[in-house]
């Protein structure tokens, strides 16, 4: 049996009088793969970077499985123990690939970056790599030293993944991940992340708002409205069977084509 | 009696900035603000250096100022007059009979000593600049030792041009702790800097000082499989002969003719007394 990687408990978050998200728990095991739906404005967001220590929450706690010292209260981190989590065992994909590229940078210098941050200094196994890793997100090697600025949206975005992945991180953070691609860059790069989660036994938690990615992709599912999680449960069981009539408003308003 | 204060800065700023090189020296590599004043010439002519020669001037001091190795071009001798005229000071070319020697993008050939300081012009201080817009990153990168963006660059250099092409303000490591930009000097010149004067870098329009104690370890930044390698044209000096000092290309006339001399005129021009001596004798 593996342990927990993720135990998050009272989670929240204000603006001021109005509320990010409130009282989210939830835990993930090694492998997972955790949805978080709801419409604009609900808080997925905010619990995403709250998770990934990109925003201070106001209340709770977050205990991730390291790798040396097992659970630990992520909020309760020194910045530089947390700043080498996020390079190490997180990964964060971000909706646009232009706030997680460095677009002035080749696509291998991209995926390099975090090999020479955690102190790779041979560029020939650096080079390698990236090599390795621009094949497994399809990408052609021909284009190892183009910059991303020359890339489509959906090439865009899987370098993205590549630059996360290739530290061999356990929990990756996406916000919304296909969001602004068409549907059929969509589906090859949903297939992608569904074959990367197997293959390297990622655990994952996906903010997005579109329920067929979920459905695709997440083994369980929240769903948020106005800052609190008014719904989770299985995927399957949630989408099916809709409980609370959020929810069940959510599921209806999918156009079936 | 003269019309300026010693030195042209009042006593208070230059109390401010010796703080500010104290602090540098303690912390070798760290860029320390600085409240940088107005000079009376504009920024990229070495302001900054200026005001840090300013602070460190004593009346008894001897000034030598090089500009790219050569002590008689247009900025070198701008610098000189004006402590010649602010500061009453003794100048020399000879840069072992300087005290204090302010520099743009090039050390000495010689050997300094213990009793020099040499002072350097820079024009960007923050090595990450390029890579990283934000300063508040960069300033929180430096303190939490995150430098992999550096080797980054590097990288760049080689997947594009088949080698580390940095050949200028080649970014270093001082005492395994800050990476540094050692400002413009040719990376020829990188591994003189651990050496037994003390340096002082200013940034007069970034508002920055940092520091070199004397014999502090200084790193080159390389990849295992790309060592750092200092470079120079493959030539020896067409006026003095030497074979190891930094050269310029020199184009003499309009069929296309071409000297290499050494960039370091004292240097050049000392070993070429010594050669007539020799011939004369």
């Amino acid at each position: 049996m593996s342990e927990l990687l993720l135990d998050v408990t009272g989670l929240s978050k204000y603006y001021g009088n109005r509320i990010g998200c409130a009282d989210v728990n939830f835990d993930l095991w090694p492998g997972e793969v955790m949805g978080i739906v709801g419409e604009s404005g609900s808080g997925k967001s905010t619990l995403l970077n709250c998770l990934a220590g990109q925003v201070e929450a106001d209340f709770g706690e977050v205990f991730f499985s390291t790798r040396s010292e097992g659970m630990k209260d992520t909020f309760q981190m020194s910045e530089p123990e947390r700043r080498m989590l996020s390079r190490t065992d997180w990964a964060f994909v971000h909706q646009n690939a232009r706030d997680g590229l460095r677009m002035n940078v080749s696509a291998g210098g991209n995926v390099g970056e975090r090999l020479m941050a955690v102190g790779s200094r041979h560029y020939g196994k650096i080079r390698n790599k990236a090599v390795d890793w621009l094949e497994r997100v399809e990408i052609h090697n021909s284009r190892i030293d183009d910059r991303p600025t020359a890339f489509s949206g959906g090439m865009q975005q899987r370098l993205q993944i590549a630059r996360n992945l290739v530290t061999g991180p356990r929990l990756v953070f996406m916000d919304e991940p296909t969001g602004g691609l068409d549907v059929s860059v969509q589906a090859r790069l949903l297939d992608l992340i569904k074959s990367l989660v197997r293959e390297m036994n990622l655990s994952a938690i996906i903010v997005t708002h579109d329920l067929a990615v979920v459905r695709l992709l997440a083994d369980r599912l929240m769903v948020m409205k106005d800052g609190y999680v008014v719904e989770s449960g299985l995927t399957d069981q949630v989408l099916d069977d809709p409980q609370h009539s959020y929810t069940q408003l959510l599921v209806s308003s999918v156009l079936q084509a | 009696m003269s019309d300026y204060n010693f030195a042209y800065l009042d006593e208070q700023t230059k109390r401010m900035i010796r703080r500010a090189i104290l602090k540098g020296l303690a912390i070798p590599g760290y860029q320390v603000p600085f409240a940088s004043r107005e000079m009376p010439m504009p920024y990229g002519w070495g302001t900054g250096g200026v005001q840090v020669s300013a602070a460190t001037l004593t009346p008894e001091d001897t000034l030598k100022v090089i500009d790219q190795g050569a002590d008689d071009t247009t900025n070198a001798i701008s610098i000189r007059k004006f402590f010649e005229k602010t500061a009453k000071i003794a100048t020399t070319e000879k840069t072992s009979s300087a005290s204090v020697i302010q520099t743009r993008h090039r050390i000495p050939e010689e050997q300094l000593t213990e009793d020099q300081i040499l002072v350097y012009q820079v024009p960007i201080p923050e090595p990450l600049r390029f890579l990283e817009p934000s300063e508040i990153e960069t300033r929180k990168m430096h303190a939490l030792e995150e430098y992999g963006l550096m080797h980054v660059k590097l990288y760049e250099d080689i997947s594009r041009h088949g080698a580390i092409a940095t050949s200028y303000a080649y970014p270093v490591k001082v005492e395994d702790r800050y990476v540094m930009d050692p400002s413009p000097i040719p990376k020829f010149d990188n591994p003189k800097m651990e050496m037994a004067a003390i340096q002082l870098f200013g940034a007069g329009r970034e508002q920055r000082i940092y520091a070199l104690p004397p014999h502090t370890k200084v790193v080159s930044l390389d990849f295992d499989d790309f060592p750092f390698e200092p470079s120079k044209a493959d030539y020896s000096c067409d006026l003095c002969g030497s074979e190891n000092s930094y050269l310029d290309e020199v184009i003499v006339d309009d069929e296309g003719g071409r000297i290499f001399v050494c960039s370091d005129t004292d240097f050049c021009s000392s070993r070429q007394a010594i050669n007539s001596e020799l011939t004369y004798e």
